[in-house]
């Protein structure tokens, strides 16, 4: 039982993790730039898609992750000038309307390219098997991921609470227009922004690619509970996606893991397995509505 | 000839778009997206590498193939149903993978009068209550592989079994197959063997680690699962990277240990027991012409899907053959289907009374060949000219 | 944005495409285009979903992302009646909008508590929530949804005939942009514009804000209801997907490209939308970056919509 609930503690910590991934970027987009990006989640599929082709045309997981987050934060640049910059200053209908229409130009490019199949992500070889600590087994791989998650957690703090770009960054996401008055070249930290989501949008289709699929339309999902996320833990706010991602990574995962059990307990196997995975899913948008009950402007509100 | 031409072209003019048969309209939904997908890709160019062999031609008429794509999903599967049959007006269809989205889109197919040639679904509800004279499964009926693996499983002695297969019509029907010949008796090593959890997942799904915690904690000899393309891929890496395969024998139908994900898994996969109709080492005329060309033509070594998807397009070929072109008599063409004029890639079957396949189903493993390539190989055979359980439901004479 | 007023030509217009709908059916029979009759009903039913969302994002100036979930609600609805022996659709359509229509109620209630970013996010949520409701009811058929086991009836008139669907989802539409024409000129239309417009000053006013926005996020709901339930006809399954963001996503689309705010908007949107589809498609299995190009476009260049092009309103 004791391996039962840490394994799926450390698999809630490892989805948290790459939620915050996602989430850190998209928060910020959204939170210094008031930019809703619906394609936030097309990054994710595009950065998996190159990791995984990369990976293959060098036969190396690790050099693939490293050409596809690059790969992505040069897509992520490229869309930023040219897109992204005209639609700050519209209003969120247009741009629901304009990311719309990018994640059907993404899905659509990416089967034009790579075809209608899933690409095949394997991790690196000496990481498939499993870590045994005395009598605990838990996948290597996984554990990798969780210090990826980890160290960005930790790198995001670092540049966000101690450097000067990072109080800029919070600078622009408490009061964009006071930060541009007092000088801060406030255009060139958008692009930054943006492309550094887009990067660690990359790292965690990468690092997820191997677990899960690379395939079309991967983002959508996903893209969800990285708004809930944000919306919980705040706007604008990196520490707000950090507690929100992990809070929403642990009751995915522990509600999908623990919902069965105790439902099998009064209903017949098949009930409780598709119970158990939707009302851990609904408990998130529960979670969602009763923190803003509470906090209308999530955990940790970036704006004054 | 002119004037036989006029009033062919005025009956076209006056009947709008009268169905001329001069052609054979084959209408191929499948699932070519998706963690399915490598299944449909997989019937698709079998399929298309028949009509390729026959020169493009179904029993001698031209052969007009048109693909689409259900994204497994029922209601996209529907749309492109209804297309094909009342805008495109085909004489066949075929392709659908997934036994949910047949059961979904086959009443409409049989109301129209449309025969159905199955490459792959083979519902016991078609087989059973529900079969209908318009609905042929060239394959298997769904139970049979998982049947063939409960038998093994049961001939060799284990005790403590976990299933865990997708909660969908064809997961059901394979833990109906599996514990119909798994546990009925007492083992031959002695005592009974159970089954200790039927674990039923989301179609689709791809991360396992809530089941694999689940499977942890039973501890099971032996783990039989049912998880066709990329969710079976997902679900052999996970289990091996959780470290579960030392103490748990894999087994499962040829379904998920075929080509596709042997390709994607590889080494971990060596020594699992899996069951099937058909395996590329078979050594009849049609098997060796099929498995060269498929090679010559794709790249790749054919699975179980691509060889099911062959055959469908042999069985169309013959039924036209049968009734001379004449696919608008459908008695005839009934007949003509029943009658399985063609050789099949897997050797001699016959079909039964509700249009399912009797024919033998063996036991592979997966091994390096002469070559040191990882691939399935013929181990022996574990039932011969079985017959699905439904067959006695069916009224259909 | 200042308050709709229909152009000139708006009503003679109507009435010339009413009546070439009305030949279209036997027209499709006799070119041997069967097959377009259940494109051209689908086609009415999306304009009337999107009418519904029309309503309340151009006229309520609510932007909701979870629209689809009352759109599905009303398929769901309608293929559990066929399932409990209620074929009838005079009983079947309007328990669909009800059903639909409290589903609205309740989420508008809590949603409209909230402003901006929130109120799309919270609508996004609890479209959500419903899908996964939905999806994992096992007696509502799970991932494959529920089929229905034939078309309803209306009154005595099977509807199993592509025509006879096809002429009931134009009475429907017809019915509902009659309504809707008459609700955006009367005081409750003018006052939910009003409150789009400058929401401040209608509470000074001493207008009960939050009443009118959520009748008017009701109505809307009811009538994608109602649509869904057509749908459901049509198709012979409510689906799952229906009820997911991305059809939310399709419907305000529609919208957009149609014009937010003009009361053809949706209907426009919807035409363009599903013909573009249609005839894409055959060119190319890639049509959905034409159209995605197209909507980026939209955005760039014509932001108000298509009916904006005509010029169809002053402001």
């Amino acid at each position: 039982m004791t391996q039962l609930v840490l394994e799926q503690a450390l698999n809630g910590l490892q989805f948290g993790l790459m939620l915050f991934l996602l989430a850190a970027g998209l928060t910020l987009v959204f939170g210094i730039m008031d930019c809703i990006n619906l394609a936030h989640g097309s990054l994710y599929m595009v950065g998996a898609y190159f990791v995984a082709a990369a990976a293959q045309a060098a036969d190396s997981f690790w050099i693939g992750l490293g050409a596809g987050v690059a790969g992505a934060a040069v897509l992520g640049l490229v869309l930023e000038l040219s897109l992204f910059r005209q639609l700050y200053r519209r209003d969120h209908l247009s741009q629901v309307l304009a990311t719309f229409g990018l994640i059907l130009i993404a899905n659509e490019a990416v089967r034009m390219i790579w075809g209608a199949q899933p690409l095949l992500l394997n991790p690196p070889e000496a990481l498939s098997g499993p870590v045994e600590i005395g009598n605990f087994f838990y996948p290597a791989y996984r554990l990798v991921i969780i210090a990826f998650g980890l160290g960005v957690a930790g790198l995001l703090y670092l540049v966000v609470a101690r450097s000067r770009v990072g109080m800029w960054v919070r600078a622009g996401a408490a009061n964009r227009e006071m930060t541009e008055a007092l000088g801060v070249n406030v255009q060139g930290l958008f692009t930054a922004v943006f492309v550094f989501g887009a990067a660690l949008c990359a790292l965690a289709g990468g690092l997820l690619g191997p677990l899960l699929a690379v395939q079309i339309g991967m983002g959508e999902s996903v893209l969800i509970l990285a708004f809930v996320v944000i919306i919980i833990g705040g706007i604008g706010s990196i520490r707000g996606a950090l507690v929100g991602s992990l809070i929403v990574g642990t009751v995915d995962t522990l509600g999908r893991a623990l919902l069965p059990t105790l439902l099998r307990a009064a209903l017949p196997a098949d009930a409780a397995a598709t119970l158990g995975p939707a009302l851990a899913s609904i408990l998130i948008y529960l979670l969602m509505a009763a923190i803003l009950f509470f906090r209308p402007q999530g955990l940790f509100p970036a704006r004054a | 000839m002119p004037l036989r031409l006029t009033a062919l072209a005025a009956a076209l003019m006056l009947a709008g778009s009268v169905h001329a048969a001069d052609r054979i309209k084959v209408g191929f939904v499948s699932t070519l997206s998706g963690p399915g997908a490598g299944l449909g890709v997989d019937i698709r160019d079998g399929f298309n590498l028949a009509i390729k062999q026959l020169d493009g031609k179904l029993g001698g008429l031209p052969a007009e193939v048109i693909v689409a794509d259900d994204q497994q999903s029922p209601d996209v599967a529907k749309q492109a149903v209804d297309k094909f049959l009342k805008k495109d007006k085909v004489d066949f269809m075929t392709g659908i993978v997934f036994s949910n989205i047949m059961l979904a889109v086959g009443p409409t197919v049989f109301e129209n009068q449309t025969f159905y040639i199955s490459a792959n679904a083979g519902p016991s509800q078609y087989a059973g209550e529900q079969c209908n004279p318009f609905f042929f499964n060239v394959a298997w009926q769904n139970d049979n592989l998982h049947e063939a693996v409960g038998k093994v499983v049961q001939d060799k002695g284990y005790k403590n079994v976990v299933i865990v297969t997708p909660n969908y019509p064809g997961g059901k029907d394979a833990v109906s197959g599996f514990k119909r010949y798994y546990a009925p008796k007492e083992a031959p090593s002695g005592g009974k063997g159970k089954v200790a959890e039927e674990i039923y997942t989301k179609l689709g799904q791809l991360d396992y680690a809530a089941e694999l915690a689940q499977i942890r904690s039973i501890k099971p000899d032996a783990l039989f699962f049912f998880l066709p393309g990329g969710m079976g891929i997902n679900f052999v890496k996970q289990f091996v990277a959780a470290g579960l395969s030392r103490d748990t024998q894999l087994f499962a139908p040829g379904f998920s240990a075929d080509e596709d994900v042997i390709k994607a898994v590889g080494a971990p996969m060596m020594g699992m027991f899996n069951s099937s109709h058909w395996a590329h080492d078979m050594d009849n005329a049609e098997n060796r012409r099929f498995v060269a060309d498929f090679q010559k033509e794709y790249g790749r070594m054919p699975s179980l899907y691509a060889s099911q998807g062959y055959d469908a397009a042999f069985m169309m070929d013959a039924g036209v053959r049968g009734v001379k072109g004449k696919v608008e008599d459908k008695a005839a063409l009934k007949k003509a289907l029943e009658a399985k004029n063609f050789k099949s890639v897997r050797g001699d079957f016959k079909f039964n009374s509700n249009h399912y396949p009797v024919q033998n189903y063996y036991l592979r493993v997966i091994g390096k060949d002469s070559s040191g390539r990882i691939t399935n190989r013929l181990m022996g055979t574990i039932f011969t000219n079985h017959a699905d359980a439904y067959v006695a439901q069916c009224k259909m004479k | 944005m200042a308050f709709y007023r229909p152009a000139r030509y708006q009503k003679p217009l109507v009435i010339v495409l009413l009546l070439a709908l009305l030949v279209l059916p036997p027209a499709l029979d006799a070119w041997g285009q069967a097959f377009y009759i259940g494109f051209a009903t689908r086609v009415l039913i999306f304009a009337l979903a999107a009418s519904s969302l029309n309503l309340v994002l151009g006229f309520g100036g609510m932007f909701s992302l979870g629209h689809a979930a009352f759109f599905g609600a009303g398929a769901y609805v309608a293929a559990i009646c066929m399932d409990n022996g209620i074929s009838d659709a005079l009983l079947a359509l309007p328990l669909a909008m009800t059903v639909a229509g409290l589903l609205a109620l309740v989420v508008g209630a809590i949603s409209l508590r909230t402003r901006g970013v929130y109120f799309i996010m919270i609508t996004l949520a609890f479209a959500q929530m419903t899908y996964y409701l939905f999806v994992s009811a096992r007696v509502l058929g799970g991932d494959d949804g529920l089929p229905l086991a034939g078309r309803m009836t209306l009154g005595g008139l099977s509807l199993s005939s592509d025509g006879a669907l096809f002429y009931s989802a134009l009475g429907c539409l017809a019915l509902v942009m009659t309504f809707l024409g008459r609700l955006a000129g009367a005081r409750f239309g003018r006052t939910i514009q009003a409150i789009r417009d400058n929401e401040a000053r209608m509470e000074a006013l001493g207008y009960p804000v939050f009443r009118y926005r959520l009748v008017c996020f009701v109505l809307g709901g009811a009538l994608a209801g109602l649509a869904g339930a057509l749908l459901a006809n049509l198709t012979g399954l409510a689906s799952p997907n229906l009820l997911q963001w991305t059809q939310s996503g399709t419907l305000l689309v529609m919208v957009i490209i149609g014009g937010v705010g003009y009361l053809y908007g949706g209907v426009i949107g919807a035409l363009v939308l599903l013909c573009l589809e249609e005839v894409l498609a055959g060119f190319t299995l890639h049509w959905h970056i034409g159209l995605g190009l197209l909507l980026i476009a939209i955005v760039l260049f014509a932001p108000r919509g298509v009916a904006a092009l005509f010029g169809k309103s002053d402001g």
